[in-house]
């Protein structure tokens, strides 16, 4: 019963190598047929999109450093504008530093000049004025002392030479008692 | 032989399941193109096909969460296998590799989808199908490439070899060439499907019939339904990985026949 079994068995049973001619056929149209789809649509679909990609990246990528060139540039020529500012601004400041020591230097000595000048016409008026004082006493002093002697000594004294003698005797002794 | 052993075995012992579990009849009458596997395998270019085209039917710059997944597989394939393995000429093959890599993966990982659970290419034929496909363009490929006398004389005399050493290095390479390639690519496929459907088939198929036993086989069941979801986990992996060393020993072949001296 066993051995009978095992026979009906191995006679049923069909090697699992052995190939189906059905399988074969549909096997071989089911793979061509599904290759022929991915190589004409999905293949090229998909690497349009990679090459978009790549593309978007690459120009992404130029138009960033073409950014940062001109970036870089303008910085450039701000430093150099800024540098340049700076410099004009230093020379600048030192011409109005001179300039105004100048100036001040210009002033102080037109202010000592016209102090000067005061001073001097002061000088001149004072000594001017003193003159006149040291004339006009002189006479009215002479006259005074005149008409007080004559009238102490009631001698005229009416002769101008005699009278001018007098006087200059009086104010030479005034002098020497002093 | 299952039902024949049970009926003849009164339904007494464990029928472990066998070669025979795969031999599924047309679903249509008599019908041969209707058995599971064939409709499977149309299933899977229709599926294939369909997540595709609707992945890429934009091809936007910035991508949905739909085109991102397909462009994931897609440049997977295309650089990881195809441009890394082969080199600069490697456009010309992603057409192909992208559709053997993903009708493969689809055609495995049918074996643990819910309701299909049955991997197509548990069936030789498929492989068989694809190595000789692979077969004839790498072949193609190097006979383009090289010129047919060159090519030949490459594979029969390896350059660089002392004289001697062609006594046995030519049968070597011719066998490599001609029988072993094709031969071990499809069966490598073919066998893991086999073996990992056969062995959830043990599994669950265990599970079922200790559930039918005593209180004690009862409780062991259980055990053998976890190991069963465990082993599902395992066979995708294994799904994963056998769609990924055909596809990738396929590039390898390419790229051997396109380098000047292999």
């Amino acid at each position: 019963m066993l051995t009978s079994v095992i026979l009906a068995a191995a006679e049923e049973a069909p090697n699992p190598l052995i190939p189906h001619t059905a399988e074969l056929v549909v096997g071989a149209i089911a793979f061509t047929l599904l290759f022929l789809v991915m190589k004409s649509r999905v293949v090229p679909m998909f690497e349009k999109a990679f090459a978009a990609r790549t593309e978007a990246i690459q120009g992404g990528i130029e138009k960033a450093e073409k950014a940062q060139l001109a970036a870089q540039t303008a910085l450039a020529q701000y430093t150099e504008q800024l540098s340049k500012a700076r410099e004009e601004a230093q020379v600048l400041r030192e011409e109005a530093r001179v300039q105004g020591a100048a100036i001040i230097e210009d002033l102080r000595t037109k202010a000592q000049e016209e102090a000067a000048r005061i001073t001097a016409a002061a000088h001149a008026s004072i000594e001017a004025e003193r003159q006149q004082a040291v004339t006009s006493l002189r006479t009215e002093v002479g006259a005074l002392a005149v008409e007080l002697a004559s009238k102490i000594v009631g001698e005229s004294l009416a002769d101008q030479a005699r009278q001018s003698r007098i006087v200059d005797r009086f104010l030479d002794d005034l002098e020497k008692s002093k | 032989m299952r039902s024949l052993v049970r009926f003849s075995a009164e339904g007494e012992g464990f029928v472990p399941p066998s070669s025979n579990d795969f031999n599924l009849p047309p679903i249509f009458g008599d019908n041969a193109y209707t058995t599971k596997p064939i409709l499977l395998v149309g299933l899977s270019v229709i599926l294939i096909s369909v997540f595709f085209l609707l992945s890429s039917r934009k091809a936007a710059i910035v991508p949905s969460k739909f085109q991102f997944a397909g462009e994931s597989v897609y440049a997977f394939v295309r650089n990881d296998l195809a441009r890394d393995v082969i080199g600069h000429e490697f456009m010309r093959f992603v057409p192909y590799l992208f559709t053997l890599f993903t009708f493969i993966l689809t055609n495995n990982i049918f074996g643990i989808v819910p309701f299909l659970q049955f991997p197509a290419m548990s069936h030789v034929s498929f492989p068989y199908v694809l190595a000789i496909f692979t077969f004839v363009i790498f072949h193609y490929v190097g006979i383009r490439k090289q010129g047919i006398g060159k090519y030949v004389k490459e594979i029969m005399f390896m350059p660089g070899v002392p004289k001697a050493a062609y006594v046995l290095l030519t049968p070597i390479e011719i066998v490599t060439f001609f029988l072993t390639r094709p031969l071990t690519l499809s069966l490598r496929l073919f066998a893991n499907m086999f073996a990992g459907h056969l062995l959830l088939l043990v599994f669950i198929l265990g599970g079922d019939h200790l559930l039918k036993g005593v209180i004690g086989l009862k409780l062991i069941s259980p055990f053998a339904f976890a190991f069963g979801i465990g082993l599902t986990f395992f066979e995708f992996m294994v799904q994963c990985l056998q769609a990924y060393i055909f596809t990738l020993l396929t590039a390898l072949y390419i790229a051997g026949a396109l380098a000047d001296e292999h």
